[in-house]
């Protein structure tokens, strides 16, 4: 009898100290995913009342897939990003993390500046390199002036590298953007690494080297296998965090030149929210969860598998 | 390992390198803050001002209103950092403490409130402010005013509890040893006594972790004041910084001498609490 008192006790108190969050996930996240759900089926310009045109704005997707229109574009360009990013982003990490793990002392500076990026706001960074990449007074065009003038030096012939207009150049926007979201985000990478790094034994490396295994031959059957945890979590942060890439494009080219750089989220924002056309944003942006969606359950496979243990 | 001299230098060679790349960006940005016009537009350029500048800066903060965009910032980051201590600590003591029905339910439903892009419910909760019952001029059924939109409340609600955070403090909070509450339950202490009196104060560091994450992403935060605080008077600082840029020019000395105004604050928090930032990651990502 007393016990179940205690247990009734137990329910209320786990009643009450759970209520204001779950109150606050059923508003802001449930049903706001089932009322999207609805208005993507829907045309809505927030005015008039939404109403009901079945599966159209779908249909619309459909077809500007289908005629490569802007939609199109912000998924290749999405796409683009990713793949400019993860792999290189990931490798400057590794090697970094790896340097700094190499047994150097003063090391911890060096770890703080590479972070440094990884704290500073998205729109501060985006506008500072807007300055960099200035196409007449930027630091960039500088620098391959003094590339230039370098190589002329060493070759004697006359070498000239012309000023580039970066994110003004359709052809080098996307390019340009996938350089600074790099130079952002290796210091995150680089502690999740490091962080790998110091948790492999150190008598696997001494039990290697007495075998007379050479560093490559450490590298590859000690590190890049226990590091695997650590490659995965970056992995999956990182391909989650691609998808939804939008303040660096808003602030820097506003998806310009001519759509270049226009992506998933900025093509949501857009048409949500200058076109007044929340409903076709709402059906764009269950596109992209499913498309997270897939992207996750790949990456748990990922998580999951391959896990290496040496004793 | 010992390493030889020449590789020693080598290695921090190539560190140095790493590191100039990533600290140079910032010194060009406060070197061109600090730059009368005719310096900013000079090529070759110069690193170190001929004649230092500092009026940038009471410029910059005169040329819109900074100081309330800083005072909307502070206000926004501190209750979003101090709702979610709260909110999130007393959902995670729930979940790792106390037995009740549809627990683990419950907590699979928080976790999967995680897997929801922002950019899905974003029009929707924008609507839902923007109708907010008998808020901001509107009457009972969210018709005739803004509601919720250009207010703290709007701003920060739909932020004020995340999954993420539950699910880190619930983690530390299954390590702590349970002899203590045994002990003080045993001498009639409540549940909430126990939660605010053993378990908290037993938590710092992980408090502390969260408190730090929560506080500079707010402060970073931008898609979604840009949605909400469309007023002026209402901005934050990231969205504030836009003045400086229109369709034709861009005042880059001032614009500069706002974004170091905008980046102190953070960049203070994170050297003073580096170690938070480093055990937030290992925390959050390896071990999970």
């Amino acid at each position: 009898m007393a016990d179940s008192r205690a247990e009734r006790r137990e329910e209320r108190t786990a009643f009450i100290f759970l209520a204001p969050g779950l109150v606050l996930f059923f508003l802001f996240v449930l049903l706001p995913v089932v009322a999207a759900l609805y208005l993507s089926f829907c045309r809505y310009d927030i005015v008039h009342s939404p109403v009901w045109i079945g599966l159209r704005n779908y249909a619309r997707i459909g077809k500007d897939l289908a005629n490569h229109g802007v939609f199109y574009l912000s998924l290749r360009n999405t796409a683009q990003y990713a793949l400019g990013t993860i792999p290189l982003g990931m490798a400057l990490a590794l090697a970094l993390a790896l340097l700094v793990n190499a047994g150097l002392r003063g090391v911890s500076i060096y770890r703080t500046s590479y972070y440094l990026p990884v704290v500073t706001s998205l729109v501060a960074i985006s506008m500072v390199w807007m300055w960099l990449y200035d196409p007449t007074y930027g630091l960039l065009n500088y620098g391959l002036e003094l590339i230039a003038r370098a190589a002329t030096a060493l070759t004697g012939r006359q070498m000239m590298i012309p000023p580039q207009t970066w994110l003004a150049d359709p052809g080098q926007a996307m390019a340009a953007i996938v350089v600074m979201s790099i130079w952002r985000g290796l210091g995150y990478n680089m502690v999740i690494y490091l962080a790998g790094l110091q948790g492999i034994p150190e008598h696997l490396y001494e039990a290697a080297i007495i075998d007379g295994a050479t560093a490559w031959q450490r590298f590859k059957a000690i590190t890049w296998p226990l590091l695997r945890p650590a490659t995965a979590f970056i992995f999956v942060v990182s391909v989650i965090g691609s998808s939804q890439v939008f303040a660096q494009v808003y602030v820097m080219t506003n998806g310009g030149p001519n759509n270049a750089t226009t992506t998933i989220v900025h093509q949501i924002f857009q048409n949500a929210f200058s076109f007044m056309k929340m409903g076709y944003a709402s059906a764009m942006a269950f596109v992209l969860f499913g498309i997270i969606f897939l992207l996750s359950l790949l990456n748990l496979r990922l998580l999951r598998g391959g896990e290496v243990e040496y004793a | 390992m010992r390493l030889t001299l020449a590789k020693q230098t080598l290695l921090h060679l190539l560190l140095l390198t790493g590191a100039a790349t990533t600290i140079l960006p910032f010194l060009w940005m406060v070197s061109t803050s600090l730059k009368p016009e005719s310096e900013i537009f000079r090529f070759p350029p110069i690193w170190t001002p001929r004649a230092w500048k500092w009026e940038n800066y009471s410029a910059a903060m005169q040329a819109a209103p900074f100081g309330r965009y800083f005072i909307n910032t502070v206000i926004f980051a501190v209750t979003i950092t101090a709702s979610n201590l709260l909110l999130c600590s007393m959902a995670a003591y729930t979940f790792a403490r106390l037995r009740f029905r549809g627990r683990n339910l419950l907590f699979l439903l928080t976790l999967g409130t995680m897997m929801v892009p922002g950019q899905v419910t974003m029009v929707p909760v924008f609507i839902m402010l923007k109708r907010w019952p008998l808020a901001g001029g509107n009457d009972w059924l969210g018709i005739g005013g803004h509601g919720l939109l250009n207010s703290y409340v709007g701003l920060i609600l739909p932020g004020a509890v995340g999954a993420f955070g539950i699910f880190l403090l619930r983690q530390f909070f299954m390590t702590l040893p349970r002899e203590l509450e045994d002990a003080a339950r045993i001498d009639g202490c409540s549940e909430l006594g126990i939660y605010w009196r053993i378990i908290l104060p037993l938590s710092a560091p992980a408090l502390t972790t969260l408190g730090i994450f929560t506080f500079t992403a707010a402060w970073n935060e931008f898609l979604w004041p840009l949605l909400v605080m469309s007023k002026d008077s209402m901005k934050t600082l990231q969205v504030g910084l836009q003045v400086f840029q229109t369709q034709y020019t861009t005042r880059w000395d001032l614009l500069m001498a706002g974004t170091v105004v905008v980046t102190i604050p953070v960049l203070l928090i994170f050297l003073a609490g580096q170690r938070y930032f480093t055990r937030g990651i290992a925390l959050s990502g390896m071990k999970g």
